[in-house]
């Protein structure tokens, strides 16, 4: 029988799997596909909860980190293509004018 | 039946998402935002599974649907044989799976010893209701949503504002 340890344990370790991308990848677009991961490693759990609680507000809360996931995603890649077009590279390594 | 369908889409969405973030085969970021399109897929498997029908829904259309078309229009627009000529750098990869892995076990050990799965066992025929959760979020949670709406005007603005090619700057500068 499935119960929410199993469903929270996917969420961690997909979550995990974010924190992954962020640390090894360098191109600033495939990092910000590791923060999504994270963010649905949440909903994940969130909505997991809501069902085993039988309690709706987890899967409003979901709704909502949808929504605003998708304005940070639009607001993110159009800082990347500005950062690109002033910079001419994606990388992280490369942008490094705030180092000391 | 449902245990089958929960191991499934589970391993489905561990796969592929660790194969967005680490590919041993292709570095191309086309490349991880196609298996990104997968992990959402399988993930919203898991949510009809939840009972979530709404969100599962939702998830395919705005994350499937919008966010990979954006990620990709983006891609499109950068450089993607830049990123192909990097390699690995293999101690830094080994450093984060090591880290990572640390605190994957840490949680999981954390979550088994809480029990928690005993406690929140699963009784009655659970709440999964799109009319309840539609009802809800335009009664209890309206300030919220309206908010939210604001936010995506915003959000709206903002990237075009940003994304703008600066004219004046231009025309000062020749």
């Amino acid at each position: 029988m499935i119960g929410l340890e199993h469903y929270l344990i996917v969420s961690v370790v997909l979550f995990c799997l974010g924190l992954l991308g962020l640390i090894i990848r360098r191109n600033l677009i495939v990092m910000y596909m590791g923060l999504e991961l994270m963010l649905n490693a949440a909903n994940l759990a969130l909505v997991a909860f809501s069902h085993y609680r039988n309690n709706l507000d987890g899967q409003i809360m979901v709704f909502f980190i949808i929504t605003v996931a998708a304005a940070e995603v639009a607001v993110g890649l159009a800082l990347i293509v500005a950062l690109y077009r002033k910079r001419q590279t994606n990388d992280v390594n490369d942008l490094t004018s705030m180092k000391l | 039946m449902q245990d089958l369908l929960f191991y499934i889409f589970s391993s489905l969405t561990l796969l592929c998402g660790l194969l967005v973030v680490f590919n041993p085969f292709s570095r191309n970021p086309v490349t991880s935002a196609m298996f990104l399109v997968l992990t959402i897929i399988s993930m919203s498997g898991l949510f009809v599974l939840l009972k979530a029908f709404f969100l599962a829904a939702v998830q395919i259309l705005v994350y499937a649907g919008a966010v990979i078309v954006l990620f990709l229009f983006v891609i499109m627009l950068l450089d993607v044989k830049e990123e192909e000529r990097r390699r690995f750098q293999k101690f830094g990869t080994f450093l984060g799976f090591a880290s990572v892995a640390g605190l994957a076990g840490i949680i999981i050990n954390s979550i088994r010893q809480s029990e928690i799965g005993d406690a929140l066992a699963f009784k009655g025929e659970g709440i999964g209701e799109t009319r309840e959760l539609g009802h809800k979020l335009f009664t209890e949670y309206v300030i919220p949503f309206e908010i939210v709406s604001l936010l995506l005007l915003v959000a709206m603005v903002g990237c075009i504002l940003i994304s703008k090619r600066d004219e004046s700057k231009k025309e000062g500068t020749q």
